[in-house]
């Protein structure tokens, strides 16, 4: 693709000190939750990092946010700082990226109806006149399945499900460009998830949104991505396509990831997990940077390594020591 | 054929209210022959739980069973006085929880909690206790058992302190362990090493599993037979290779429609999921059929 991406993360280090540790316990120790991130995130698409707990998804999606400053490296949207020096303030910001979280009970404020929760925003970004609030939350409301008339409604009168449609048109109402998904649908039911899912694939394709989903159940990822990026301990492992991750999983840690996610199918038919991949091959004499079988040290700086293409667009972890 | 371990037959639980009692759970049977894994399916709400603490005796009020047998090893277990009841709790019949911190006890530590149970069924003295603790945390591949004895649970991962509450359901050698949702707060990985070895444990000794998840694909790579629940009544019940090949019940395919499965994007495309709501619009009706399948006839064309 051409031009300057919709959202650009370059290098990426965060580092959070951790009191504790040295001989009298005095000392401080510097945890790397993300280790030299880099990622792209074109418009209209949806790029999901998916990972383990502990492996700095969430910590970038707070970066991308603001709500998390890097220790180096930076965040530009549209070719503009988005953090450091001349970063956009809370406002600019907010109309530029949203965020949905995991956990529809705790992220509305019970002492609010949907209405205040949804009004708070747009006063705020200047709409003063009463009846274009009211229309434009009717408007939000019916487009994530809610009716008019729940507006008056407080969150606890709400179902899970209709609660993280509550969160989503929070999110939607000052019409940002990205949206981050923080486990969108985690905390939901089977039959409720699929209605959420829907749901955000229906309002990417209306709205053009991008999203920037953070994930760690795959079959979702598979559904819903453009682009996978798997992390690692503060790292990405692999990246690239859905296809080239979920058809032709190169790196140990996501084959692993794949092949055990509980699945029915895979289940039933009690066939060998690696077996169906088709085998990249990778650049003469090189190894994996990690095997995906032993955890790293937090503490300390990642071994040398290096992203390879080995595809276009499909990226795998090496390690730099051969 | 053998008798089965488990019979629960008929099983009515009520919420009791003044203003009259509320039905929980609907005329629930089936049954759980020695060895077997049997798995509970279902969503929030659905039922599964609370069977399971029905036949732990576990039940508090408002909640009570109003009719049904729940027949272990040919005793009752409805009828049971609560002394003898809690003897057989844990000795023959033992659970696992989804979330280990709040089952362990915070204060004291992991070897002590898993010795009590030698101690308080097996008459074993607190030093032998101690000593089989060791061999039961190595027996669920805990590195460094001697070390990890102990632990308090917060020194733990998530992952270990399952295998601690592994460890403790174990002990005793029961005929049969209730597992609700283990593994739902784990991560993925973690979850498969917690899966195998409950699957490999529970086969080398013999216990019959009653697994209880919402998760359509744990309960399908660990459960021989499934049954399926929702709002109370057991909808469908199969061996699990029939029941996820050719799924009867409008529920049950719903539930499995609504799913995202690996691979389905790959080989047909993004199919939109099944949206439950639109598939049934009277929803007394999901709970009116039945498809309980005879063992053995998994295939066979009569309900």
């Amino acid at each position: 693709m051409t031009g300057t991406p919709l959202l650009q993360i370059d290098d990426l280090h965060v580092r959070f000190p951790i009191a504790g540790g040295g001989l009298l316990g005095t000392g401080r120790r510097l945890l790397h939750a993300v280790n030299g991130l880099s990622l792209t995130l074109e418009k209209g698409e949806c790029l999901s990092i998916v990972g383990e707990s502990g492996c700095g998804k969430s910590t970038t999606a707070l970066t991308v946010m603001g709500l998390q400053e890097p220790s180096s490296g930076s965040v530009s949207f549209r070719g503009a700082p988005f953090s450091g020096p001349g970063a956009p303030d809370r406002m600019q910001r907010a109309k530029a990226a949203q965020i949905v979280f995991q956990d529809p009970y705790a992220s509305l404020n019970p002492r609010q109806t949907v209405h205040a929760s949804l009004a708070a925003p747009l006063r705020l970004h200047g709409i003063r006149s009463a009846s274009e609030i009211a229309d434009r939350i009717e408007t939000m409301l019916v487009n994530v399945g809610l009716t008019a008339d729940q507006a008056r409604r407080y969150p606890h009168e709400f179902s899970g499900g209709q609660r993280q449609r509550i969160g989503i048109a929070r999110a939607l109402i000052l019409e940002p460009e990205i949206v981050v998904l923080d486990e969108p649908v985690s905390a939901l039911d089977v039959s409720i998830r699929a209605q959420i899912i829907n749901l955000l694939l229906d309002l990417q394709e209306k709205y053009g949104l991008s999203y920037l989903m953070i994930s760690h159940d795959l079959s979702v990822v598979e559904h819903m991505s453009d682009r996978v990026a798997v992390m690692f301990f503060g790292q990405i492992v692999e990246e690239g396509s859905w296809q080239h991750i979920f058809a032709n999983p190169v790196h140990p840690y996501t084959r692993r990831l794949i092949a055990e996610i509980p699945d029915p199918d895979v289940a039933i038919r009690a066939r060998d997990p690696a077996a169906g991949f088709t085998d990249v091959p990778l650049p003469q004499g090189r190894s994996f940077a990690m095997d995906g079988s032993n955890t790293p040290d937090v503490f300390t700086a990642p071994m040398p390594s290096e992203l390879v293409e080995i595809d276009p667009g499909h990226r795998v972890r090496l390690s730099l020591r051969d | 054929m053998t008798e089965p371990l488990l019979d629960v037959r008929n099983l009515d639980l009520v919420l009791s209210h003044r203003s009259g009692d509320l039905p929980i759970l609907q005329d629930i049977s089936f049954q759980i022959m020695p060895g077997e894994t049997y798995g509970l399916v279902g969503e929030s709400g659905s039922g599964k739980s609370v069977t399971s603490l029905a036949i732990m005796g576990l039940l508090k009020k408002p909640l009570k069973v109003s009719g049904g047998q729940v027949v272990f090893q040919g005793q009752d277990l409805l009828k049971l006085r609560p002394r003898r009841m809690r003897d057989l709790r844990g000795d023959r019949v033992a659970m696992i929880f989804q979330e280990p911190m709040t089952a362990l006890n915070p204060l004291s530590t992991v070897g002590r909690q898993i010795a009590e149970m030698y101690v308080l069924h097996q008459g074993k003295s607190w030093r032998e206790a101690r000593r089989l603790a060791v061999h039961a945390l190595d027996s669920v591949k805990v590195p460094n058992p001697e070390r990890r004895v102990g632990n308090y649970p917060h020194q733990m991962s998530g992952g270990l302190r399952q295998r601690v509450m592994i460890a403790m359901a174990l002990a005793c050698d029961p005929d049969l362990l209730i597992a609700d949702e283990p593994t739902t707060a784990l991560d993925v990985t973690v979850q498969a090493e917690v899966l195998r070895l409950i699957k490999e444990l529970c086969a080398a000794r013999g216990t019959a599993v009653l697994f209880i998840s919402h998760d359509l694909g744990v309960i399908a790579s660990i459960c021989q037979r499934v049954g399926v629940m929702y709002a109370g009544c057991l909808v469908e019940e199969n061996d699990t290779v029939a029941l996820f090949s050719n799924p009867r019940h409008a529920y049950t395919r719903g539930l499995m429609g609504a799913l995202p499965r690996l691979g389905s994007r790959l080989t047909h495309g993004r199919q939109r999921l099944v949206d439950i709501d639109s598939v049934i619009a009277d929803r007394s009706v999901l709970t009116e059929t039945r498809f309980i399948m005879p063992r053995g006839a998994a295939n066979g064309e009569s309900a």
